[in-house]
């Protein structure tokens, strides 16, 4: 079974520790400036919404990248960014119609989510739950379930 | 590591920057942040300097933990001398700003001299210019923050900085980041606005290492968890710090129209309950709560005003969401000037936040124009038209306004209590410490409090000791100088860590040690750890005893002394600080006149 990242904003509170614990897992360094996931504040913190790849399963940015370095994980259905073949040409940047793929000019490759390998560390550091890893097939379920608890709610007695 | 081993100076006057190495000697001795900064400011400075004169210093400083996945990790402190208190200043504030500035590769930015015109101080990584600022002078915080991102077309960058009130020197002008989070005491946006500094803006792409970063991310994980645990946290979570009003009500703890009383009738309109109820409008006062870099905690509060309320109805600009009321705002925009209007104490804080001051310092200098007034020694001819009764909303929001935009009478507002009191004949009036307002505890009720007031050496202060536990206890003034000194030489050592001080009760003293082992080099024990928080603090107090601060400094108002609680748990007490001080020079091994022995001096090997 594929997992998939499932964002909840209305629980983010814009800590940041999902930010930190990407940047540490992919390069020892508390850094989130280096996050392949960011979360983005609007109305003076009224909201926060936290964003990264979704992993197109006819990814734009593995169909633009001139020297396949982009490969889909069979596993977890990652696209991952293969850094020895990655030539830092950005064309990939360009196609990724989310601006999920970005350029790191410390290495000259570029950044996305690899899920960690399966076991994405953002999940793990946010403390509301607004970042969970469940089953690509049924990101709705919960959403759904709410609305079915509706559906048959009957008037009081 | 932890630290980032380096210093980032500016000389404004001689327009240079430079950096230079942490001296790794002192960050062992005083960890970071506040501790480590007060000791480069006394290396620095004369402490006799003007405050707002160009040989102040002032220093934004971050901590070991600042920056990492600790908890809480976004704190840094601005030390410099206070205008408000002619002492050293200490203030504190989260958001997002002191971990970027930590990520461009600073635990301290020290700031020197004076600009010849208006400065702002772009920071990117090793990249640091000091920029004119005429565009952006007279603006406020709000629209400052979004000129610098524009200017640089950088949304990446957090900013720093100063409104009117700072440029105009309101005595107890604030440093607001993030566009409302504060570093709010004694003045620091004063020192800002006289070094002729409108804003600092930073970017860092460095990031933070630690020295085990198993260790440490083991240590991330309990303290976390204990946090998780933690049934105060929880309520901080729910409630905020808005949730002590309540509590202070109950205890008669909640000084109310200048401390003449220390209970509110209208709190149930101020309160959580009240945030959370919606009104005849449908409109719900409070929208969510929002956390600062790395909190697990998230106890800030975004909230809203009511589009009818008369503070907005033909102002749309307000009409959004911004940084809603906690507990001291509540205090001092509320029952400490009677007013129980929470839209309007929204509003004021909304202006406090956006024009760059204090609001615990503004409410509770207008409480005591407002004691003023009633008594007839100020008419509305000095307050603009504005009849400054007590409950008046409308004055209240009038003032934070005019006193944000340096306009009419709150140019007198701006003076802070103590000056405006002796203005007009009435120094009894000034419900403060060493110049600076109060916070929204009584020290009739709450006696370690006071004593914690008469003593913090930046001047009456809340945040510099905890001694919540035995005044919950009894309401007298037994068993409370030790109580009071013990905390707060820990809570000097919290604040020099990069945490914030909210994290204390689930921590404890082994938490700090599992962090700061796994994360900066060298070994803290948990004596070291109280040592060191007990040297920051002999070191500032020795900052301000060459100052020129005495004993005498060490007072509370008569109001406090004499005029017994008249309702509550305390009702007919008056605070023992008489019986307290002398207990607590002793616990601290000072001299009868406050003056730190040269035993104790040396045993903290100052």
């Amino acid at each position: 079974m594929q997992k998939s990242l499932l964002i909840t904003p209305e629980l983010c509170t814009s800590c940041l520790q999902c930010e930190m614990a990407c940047s540490f897992e992919h390069g020892g360094v508390f850094n989130p400036a280096k996050s392949r996931i960011k979360v983005f504040e609007f109305e003076h913190g009224r909201r926060a919404v936290p964003y990264t790849c979704t992993q197109c399963a006819e990814a734009w940015c593995m169909s633009a990248c001139p020297v396949e370095a982009i490969t889909k994980n069979a596993e977890t259905g990652a696209m991952e960014v293969e850094d020895a073949v990655c030539v830092g040409c950005k064309v990939c940047t360009i196609a990724c119609p989310f601006g999920t793929i970005n350029y790191n000019a410390d290495t000259g490759k570029v950044l996305k989510c690899d899920l960690c390998g399966g076991d994405p560390k953002c999940v793990e550091a946010c403390p509301t739950a607004a970042i969970v890893y469940v089953d690509a097939d049924w990101t709705g379920y919960d959403r759904m379930r709410a609305w079915a608890a509706k559906t048959d709610a009957q008037p009081a007695p | 590591m932890g630290w980032q081993k380096q210093v980032l100076r500016v000389d404004l006057t001689k327009g240079t920057t430079s950096v230079e190495p942490l001296n790794m000697e002192w960050a062992h001795a005083y960890l970071g942040e506040r501790g480590l900064a007060t000791k480069y400011l006394m290396e620095n400075m004369d402490p006799k300097a003007d405050a707002m004169g160009p040989d102040n210093v002032l220093i934004f400083a971050t901590g070991p933990l600042t920056g990492t996945m600790a908890s809480t990790s976004g704190r840094y402190a601005v030390i410099t001398k206070g205008p408000l208190t002619n002492c050293i200043a200490c203030s504190n504030s989260g958001g997002k700003f002191g971990a970027e500035l930590k990520f461009a590769g600073y635990d301290l930015l020290i700031i020197e001299g004076r600009a010849a015109q208006p400065s702002y101080l772009h920071i990117v990584d090793d990249m640091v210019e000091i920029l004119p600022a005429d565009a952006l002078w007279g603006g406020t915080v709000w629209e400052t923050e979004a000129a610098i991102k524009a200017t640089h077309q950088n949304p990446l960058l957090k900013v720093a900085s100063i409104g009117v009130a700072g440029e105009r020197g309101v005595f107890y002008a604030c440093i607001i980041n993030d566009l409302h989070r504060a570093a709010g005491r004694s003045g620091v946006g004063a020192v800002m606005g006289s070094k002729n500094l409108k804003a600092i803006a930073v970017h860092g792409t460095k990031g933070v290492t630690v020295d085990d970063p198993a260790a440490f991310m083991s240590a991330v994980k309990e303290t976390n968890k204990l946090l998780a645990d933690n049934g105060g946290v929880k309520e901080l979570t729910e409630f905020g710090t808005h949730a002590m009003i309540d509590m202070m009500q109950e205890w008669g703890s909640l000084p109310t129209r200048n401390f003449n009383e220390v209970q509110f009738e209208g709190t149930h309109k101020i309160n959580p309950a009240a945030s959370t109820t919606k009104n005849a409008n449908g409109h719900q006062n409070l929208l969510t709560n929002k956390a600062c870099f790395g909190c697990t905690i998230a106890c800030g509060r975004i909230a809203h005003i009511d589009e009818d309320h008369f503070t907005i109805v033909n102002r749309p600009r307000y009409r959004g969401a911004s940084g809603g009321i906690e507990y001291e705002a509540a205090f001092a925009l509320g029952p400490v000037v009677g007013v129980d209007d929470i839209d309007a104490l929204t509003f004021a804080s909304f202006m406090t936040n956006e024009h760059g001051m204090d609001p615990i310092s503004f409410g509770v200098t207008l409480a005591a124009a407002m004691e003023l007034f009633e008594m007839g020694v100020i008419t509305e001819a000095d307050t603009d038209g504005v009849a400054l009764n007590f409950g008046n909303a409308e004055a209240l929001t009038i003032m934070a306004e005019k006193t944000g935009k340096y306009e009419g009478f709150g140019q007198i507002l701006g003076l802070g209590s103590k000056r405006l009191c002796e203005k007009y004949g009435h120094p009894e009036l000034f419900m403060g410490v060493k110049g600076q307002e109060f916070a929204g505890y009584d020290a009739r009720t709450l006696q370690g409090m006071g004593l914690g007031y008469a003593t913090s050496n930046r001047g009456a202060c809340h945040l510099k000791h905890d001694t919540f536990g035995v005044d919950m206890e009894d309401t007298s003034g037994d068993g409370k100088a030790q109580v009071c000194k013990d905390s707060q030489d820990f809570t000097s050592m919290v604040d020099s860590t990069g945490l914030c001080l909210f994290t204390a009760g689930a921590l404890g003293m082994e938490g700090y040690q599992k962090l700061l082992n796994s994360a900066c080099e060298g070994d803290w024990t948990a004596e070291r750890l109280t040592e060191t928080g007990e040297r920051v603090w002999n070191l500032e107090r020795q900052f301000n005893l060459a100052a020129g601060i005495t004993a005498a400094d060490d007072t509370l108002p008569k109001r406090l002394l004499e005029v017994p609680a008249p309702s509550g748990l305390a009702k007919g007490r008056v605070n023992e600080l008489g019986k307290m001080l002398p207990e607590y020079y002793a616990a601290r091994g000072w001299t009868v006149d406050g003056v730190p022995s040269n035993e104790t001096l040396s045993r903290l090997k100052l």
